[in-house]
């Protein structure tokens, strides 16, 4: 016992309180606190249930879509939604050009969207928190060339930039979501390079340092994990700007090829009839619309649940 | 007793960047400062901010190289240039840091906090490793239940408590406190300074104890090394240095040590300028500009630490006996 404790056994110091509970376990608790804050926003709950309906569409896509997305049937070209004169059930979303059904194509081209956002985010975020890691750690001379990099591709607009890319790798889904997660990235090195740098400073850093902590170790277990919080929001973000991007792509023509029910394409598909038959154009815009919304609010909500990210400490 | 660290010549110049073109300026934070700390003792570095304490404890702890000298830690030699032994010297010295909230990881848990030494440095399987954690929690006034929770939970005056269990964590023999107490409330320095004593007296640890509180250092200290613009002024035992200051920046320094009891409170000595700019330190005596006994040779030649009495004294002025 050290004589803090003799003492104050001697005077009865604390006697009185009762042994607090061991919390339930700190990672609940501390998932409670950010749902607390995450729930301030409302923008960003509806924005999530939105979201986890599109996650969900996408999902059981083969289940609720009435017809195949590719199917074309020749009797029912151009067909308007069902509430417009001439509709014809069940084409709830009526048809297009070729008679494929909107809604089911609607529906697949979700799985796309997610897809891509997916695939884009991950690709991005681990080759940028990698290299972020490693300049903002080691500094000097790769820190320079790197950071420079950086700037020639944040210099170029992002679009053209992937349409370059696109243009020499070839068009299609695949190329042009390489393309993208290129163009991405240099955020994710940017901040991650900022937060390290920060970070590295900080006296617990040292202290790993002292007890011989490798650098490996020092990167990823000592200082990653507290430069998490703006990468998370800007994953979130960056999910969103993916799908557009990829949507942009695809209505350029060098992204998802016919018959793919890619958004963008769909799109690029009914670019001649936007005169003749709205809703061609109108549903794919709008499905864009709403899950690029939807993913920005939650973006935000993870903003202000995790940004200030020292309140807690 | 012998001495288990021993600094000889120990320099340490920074080189800072002024520009694309401009030629990089070497900062000097400590010159040619030798001293040399008994097994055992607590040594205190006391001085104003910039005079190159911390860059000390740096140094003694091996986070950065000395630019010339050699330093002795436990028999090992760690020369400039030279960090062979380093390795081995990790689990001799740890180091305690001011701040206690930035000194520790805010994700990780306070038992993984403290493990993290052992988990690089020994071949302990998890259980083991909790086991001495939680023996160590419980030593430095802690709960075993504590090693669950997050620093965040924590107040100041336990978190510098889990900072000095990690320390502890690899039974080191000497400790570098750098102003262990200073970030902390007076009531709870107190605690963390009574904890700190009973380790030492427990564990037979060495303390260099880094600090700009003179009160705390009266406290703490058994020998005390005072530091002006990266050179020590004066090295003397703490009843020497208290009673008899001798360097006139040691006067200075105690003079301005606010005193509870007005019988006890002695004349203030003012001192009259700044710092000088470590870029470009006066010649002779770095503390010849703001000197009350400074004379032509203060001006021009530096004094070295010598012996008068129990202490060590680099002034021409004590040398010559003109205080």
């Amino acid at each position: 016992m050290s004589h803090i404790e003799a003492q104050e056994a001697a005077e009865g110091v604390g006697s009185q309180i009762p042994d607090r509970k061991p919390e339930p376990s700190a990672r609940g608790r501390m998932l409670r606190e950010f749902w607390y804050y995450f729930s301030e926003n409302k923008g960003a709950v509806v924005g999530l249930w939105v979201f986890a309906a599109v996650v969900l569409i996408a999902i059981l896509a083969p289940v609720i879509a009435p017809f195949d997305p590719t199917a074309q049937n020749r009797d029912a070209l151009l067909i308007p939604p069902i509430w417009q004169e001439g509709g014809v059930w069940p084409y709830l979303l009526g048809t297009d050009a070729v008679g494929r059904d909107m809604l089911s194509r609607l529906i697949y081209g979700a799985r796309y969207s997610l897809f891509i956002g997916l695939v884009v985010v991950t690709l991005s975020v681990t080759v940028g928190i990698s290299i972020g890691l490693l300049a903002g750690y080691l500094r000097g001379w790769f820190d320079t060339v790197v950071m420079r990099v950086m700037d020639i591709i944040l210099a170029f607009p992002s679009l053209l930039l992937a349409l370059v890319l696109v243009a020499v790798l070839g068009p299609g889904l695949v190329n042009a979501m390489i393309a993208i997660a290129l163009v991405l990235q240099p955020h994710f090195v940017r901040l991650t390079r900022a937060s390290v740098m920060a970070e590295k400073q900080r006296d617990y850093v040292t202290a790993a340092r002292v007890v011989g902590a490798s650098p490996f170790r020092l990167m990823v277990v000592t200082i990653l994990p507290n430069c998490l919080g703006p990468l998370i929001v800007q994953a979130t973000l960056s999910f969103s700007s993916a799908i557009l991007d990829a949507a942009a792509l695809g209505f350029l023509g060098l992204g998802a090829q016919p018959p793919t029910p890619e958004w963008g394409t769909m799109l690029a598909d009914a670019q001649e009839f936007v005169l003749r038959a709205w809703w061609v154009v109108t549903f794919p815009g709008i499905a864009i619309l709403i899950t690029v919304l939807a993913i920005n609010l939650v973006g935000d909500g993870l903003r202000d649940a995790l940004d200030p990210k020292l309140k807690r400490s | 007793m012998n001495a288990i660290v021993t600094a000889r010549n120990l320099s340490q110049v920074y080189e800072v960047k002024r520009g694309l073109f401009a030629k990089p300026l070497g900062l000097k934070a400590v010159k040619e400062t030798s001293f040399s700390v008994e097994e055992g003792e607590t040594l205190a570095i006391v001085g104003e901010s910039g005079c190159g304490k911390s860059t000390l404890a740096r140094i003694l702890t091996m986070i950065e190289e000395p630019t010339e000298g050699e330093l002795e830690i436990d028999g090992k030699v760690i020369a400039a240039g030279r960090t062979g032994d380093v390795k081995s010297l990790r689990s001799t010295v740890q180091i305690v840091f001011q701040n206690p909230y930035g000194a520790l990881n805010p994700r990780q848990k306070v038992g993984a906090i403290i493990e993290e030494p052992l988990k690089i440095n020994s071949n302990l399987s998890r259980a083991e490793r909790r086991e001495k954690v939680k023996a160590l929690l419980a030593e430095v006034g802690l709960r075993p239940e504590h090693y669950d929770r997050y620093p965040h939970m924590f107040s100041g005056g336990q978190r510098q408590r889990i900072a000095i269990a990690r320390a502890l964590i690899l039974d080191p023999k000497i400790l570098v406190l750098d102003e262990p107490v200073s970030a902390l409330d007076v009531s709870i320095q107190a605690a963390v300074l009574n904890l700190l004593a009973d380790l030492q007296d427990r564990l037979n640890l060495t303390y260099v104890f880094i600090s700009h509180d003179l009160s705390v250092v009266k406290h703490v200290a058994d020998r005390v090394l005072v530091m002006y613009l990266g050179r020590p002024v004066e090295i003397a035992p703490k009843e020497a240095l208290y009673g008899e200051p001798k360097h006139p920046y040691t006067r200075a320094l105690l003079s301005a040590t606010p005193a509870t009891n007005p019988d006890e409170r002695g004349e203030r000595i003012r001192l009259t300028g700044e710092l000088p700019s470590p870029f470009d330190p006066p010649p002779g005596c770095s503390f010849n500009p703001r000197c009350p006994y400074a004379n032509d040779r203060c001006r021009a030649e530096r004094p070295l630490l010598k012996r008068h009495g129990a202490s060590e004294v680099a002034c021409f002025a004590v040398d010559e006996g003109r205080i």
